[in-house]
């Protein structure tokens, strides 16, 4: 028998590698956290984030995707880039739901995929999956590091992207033998120039002239804020602006929390799910004023009958979003704030407009989101109501998408920014409790409740494992109403009833699966136990699942079916 | 309505990839693409012929266009003074006696011949889209075994007359 003599020890100091330089650059970049999930591709990159040690925490999710959701709830939240690490093929594949709903709802991401080594490249290699063609229409923009001599300055680049302009997410794909290789320079070149990409951030003085003339015309004029006013953190030019002119706000789903709920000008959201009052005034009105929203379908209902008789004036960072889906009179391509910063400048009077303000008044004095009363059982909308008062208010709210969703947006009236985090343009199942997780990091201070669906819940539940490791103390709500409750509704209202797969008969028991984790897990059957149990739970340190079994046929009203326009809203309140 | 679209991008790769795909979910329809250097090194230009139905889509294409971080400039140049060529080859079947009849018919053309055969002949011919098409109408009847066409390509004239002076100038309505 051949013994083999040991290998002698190498030599201890170890050149730099690609992956080094890596983690340099985001450490550069600012960045604390990354969320990621390591495989074949990406070891040298994960063997750098062992030895960068205390300098960059990576918090491992159990499945690619959670770590995406993780990342954009901590991008949501904060405005900064998320940063995601994936390993090649399945990796990253598994991240493209992530990275779809991140470019719907400009969610500033960097994300970083492992490749095969360049050599084998188009070989269809073990684990290769061509990710620069797959995430090439998600992506604000993507990148396939061919040199190593560049990834310093595409690093830079790719957050200069995601973070500027209408932020969005921005791929960068790193071949093994890149990340592998070692770095013998110091010196990179890092300085770069974008001709093609010059986002416009100041107003035109001629169109801020022709809205103020506009504005000053009015007689019913109606302000409609979307995400682009938190992305430009213009709540407070915003509540001025409102305030100076008298001008009531609706804001779209995604822009809930820009202009503060409570406020007598509010006039909460506006779509398919959205109040009486919010509807009604984009319907009637005569000037509206769009502030970073992009008309989306489900905000507009039918577009013939979208705000038929008013002039439309859209502030909007993206010229792109202005005349696509309503046309324009007043085009202003800006970032919110710096537009509401001109505006409020400039001094024009608003013609009285008193009668118009009290119709708002009496809209929403007259029509309030309303549901039916239960004395026992647990209705959804209640259960949001009461968290609420239970909450003050003033928790981070994380959702899925679905019936819990439209409740969680209608009735936790946000009062400031940045406290709603939910999966809009995309609408992903799924999306709540992982991007809870990126939001408590963000907040480690704050309270976050992810309200989540029994349906979404089962797509992601398995990053309970990060809240027993960190225990992080989230409290998932649980809207338990055994059923994919929005797929329910559509089926009630507009299939005769046939609920085709949509009614989950046999789940899991949650409160012991949640214990399966060493995680407090909590039945809630009826108001009095809500009641009572709530404030223990908002009190409690460590990470809570609340299994909320509400009334499985309850719908969300209003509602604009679809081919209608906002004012045909059935289930307004009788 | 038919337009032509220029765009000069960062000759990076997956550039036209990045083009065709976005005008491809978008629902626009490409008539014919043309790329290549120009006289910037790194920069190359797209010429593009796009069937449209309205401003409003159009405005849309040349906006998503721009949006793209390797697209340095999108221009329409549809109703502009503008200097338009296209190539084709045309691969016409034809034996002895026909080849001088083939090329009477392509000399008002400014045709060539560029390779002959036993029994075929290759033209090839320059010119604007409605010159090519008009030859290959004419060399029709002779049997065309095989034609291939690059697709317009395009800039503005050096002088830009007034508006008033325009309509004959434009070439693709």
């Amino acid at each position: 028998m051949k013994v083999e003599a040991k290998p002698a020890i190498q030599s201890v100091v170890q050149p730099k590698t690609g992956a080094d330089l890596l983690i340099e650059s985001l450490i550069m970049e600012g960045v604390d956290t990354v969320y990621g999930y390591p495989g074949g591709a990406v070891l040298p990159i994960y063997d750098a984030i062992y030895r960068a040690g205390d300098k960059l925490k990576h918090l491992l999710f159990r499945h690619e995707q959670g770590s995406i959701h993780a990342a954009e709830g901590y991008a949501r939240i904060t405005g900064k880039p998320g940063v995601v690490i994936a390993t090649s093929g399945p990796g990253a594949t598994n991240l493209i739901t992530g990275i779809a709903d991140a470019m719907m709802d400009s969610l500033p991401l960097v994300i970083f995929t492992g490749q095969v080594a360049r050599g084998v490249i188009g070989t269809d290699a073990f684990q290769e999956a061509d990710i620069i063609g797959i995430t090439t229409p998600i992506t604000k923009h993507n990148y396939q590091v061919r040199s190593i001599r560049d990834l310093p300055r595409i690093i830079k680049e790719a957050f200069h992207i995601a973070s500027t302009g209408r932020p969005g997410p921005v791929v960068i794909d790193i071949p093994k033998d890149i990340s592998a290789d070692p770095v013998y320079e110091n010196d990179f070149e890092t300085n770069f120039h974008l001709p093609g990409y010059q986002p416009t951030t100041k107003p035109n003085p001629l169109q801020i002239a022709k809205l103020a003339d506009a504005l000053s015309k009015a007689r019913k004029p109606v302000i409609l804020a979307g995400a682009g006013v938190l992305h430009g953190k213009a709540s407070t030019e915003l509540k001025e602006f409102a305030e100076k002119h008298q001008i009531p706000v609706t804001t779209t789903l995604l822009g809930l929390g820009s202009f503060p709920g409570d406020h007598p000008l509010s006039l909460a959201m506006a779509g398919m799910h959205g109040t009486y009052s919010a509807n009604m005034a984009l319907y009637e009105c005569d000037l509206l004023l769009n502030v970073g929203a992009r008309f989306d379908a489900r905000l507009t209902g039918n577009l013939k009958h979208f705000a038929p008789h008013a002039k439309v004036a859209h502030i909007d960072i993206d010229p792109a979003e202005i005349g696509k889906n309503v046309p324009t009179n007043i085009p202003i391509v800006s970032d919110a704030k710096e537009a509401l910063k001109e505006l409020l400048k400039y001094e024009f009077e608003v013609t009285h407009h008193s009668d118009w303000l009290r119709k708002q008044d009496e809209n929403k004095r007259q029509f309030p989101l309303w549901y039916n009363d239960y004395e026992h059982e647990l209705c959804p909308q209640w259960l949001i109501e009461t968290l609420h008062q239970a909450s003050k208010g003033d928790a981070i709210i994380t959702t899925d998408v679905g019936q819990h969703q439209m409740w969680a947006a209608q009735y936790y009236s946000f009062s400031t920014p940045n406290r709603w985090v939910t999966s809009g343009g995309l609408g992903t199942m799924g999306f709540g409790f992982p991007a809870a997780i990126g939001a408590q990091l963000a907040e480690p201070a704050s309270t976050v409740i992810a309200i989540v669906g029994d349906g979404g819940f089962q797509m992601t539940l398995q990053e309970l494992s990060v809240l027993q490791e960190r225990n992080l103390p989230i409290k998932v709500m649980i809207v338990n109403n055994g059923a994919l409750g929005m797929v329910r509704q559509w089926q009630e209202t507009f299939y005769e009833k046939r609920f085709s797969e949509s009614l989950l008969s046999l789940q899991p028991d949650f409160v012991k699966l949640a214990e399966s984790y060493s995680i407090k897990g909590v039945r809630i059957d009826n108001q009095e136990e809500l009641l009572r149990i709530l404030p223990e739970v908002l009190a409690y340190e460590g990470p809570v699942v609340l299994d909320c079994r509400v009334i499985t046929n309850e719908n969300v009203y209003p509602m604009v079916a679809p081919g209608k326009g906002l004012h045909e809203m059935i289930g307004v309140k009788p | 309505m038919k337009r032509i679209i220029t765009a000069t991008v960062q000759n990076k790769s997956g550039v036209l990839n990045r083009v065709t795909g976005l005008l491809q979910r978008r629902q626009f329809n490409i008539e014919s693409i043309s790329v290549g250097t120009t006289e910037t090194e790194g920069i190359s230009k797209m010429t593009l012929v796009v069937e449209v139905e309205d401003s409003q889509k159009l405005e849309q294409l040349t906006k998503q266009l721009n949006k793209q971080i390797d697209v340095l400039k999108v221009s329409d140049i549809t109703d502009k003074a503008i200097v338009s060529r296209e190539l084709a080859l045309i691969k016409v079947g034809s034996s002895g006696q026909l080849r001088s009849e083939i090329k009477e018919i392509i000399e008002p053309f400014r045709a060539s011949v560029i390779d002959v055969s036993k029994d075929s002949l290759a033209v090839q011919v320059t010119g604007k889209p409605e010159k090519v098409e008009a030859l290959i109408e004419l060399l029709r009847p002779y049997g065309i075994k095989e034609l291939a066409r690059t697709g317009v390509t395009a800039f503005l004239r050096g002088n830009q007359p007034q508006i008033s002076e325009l309509p004959s100038y434009s070439l693709l309505r």
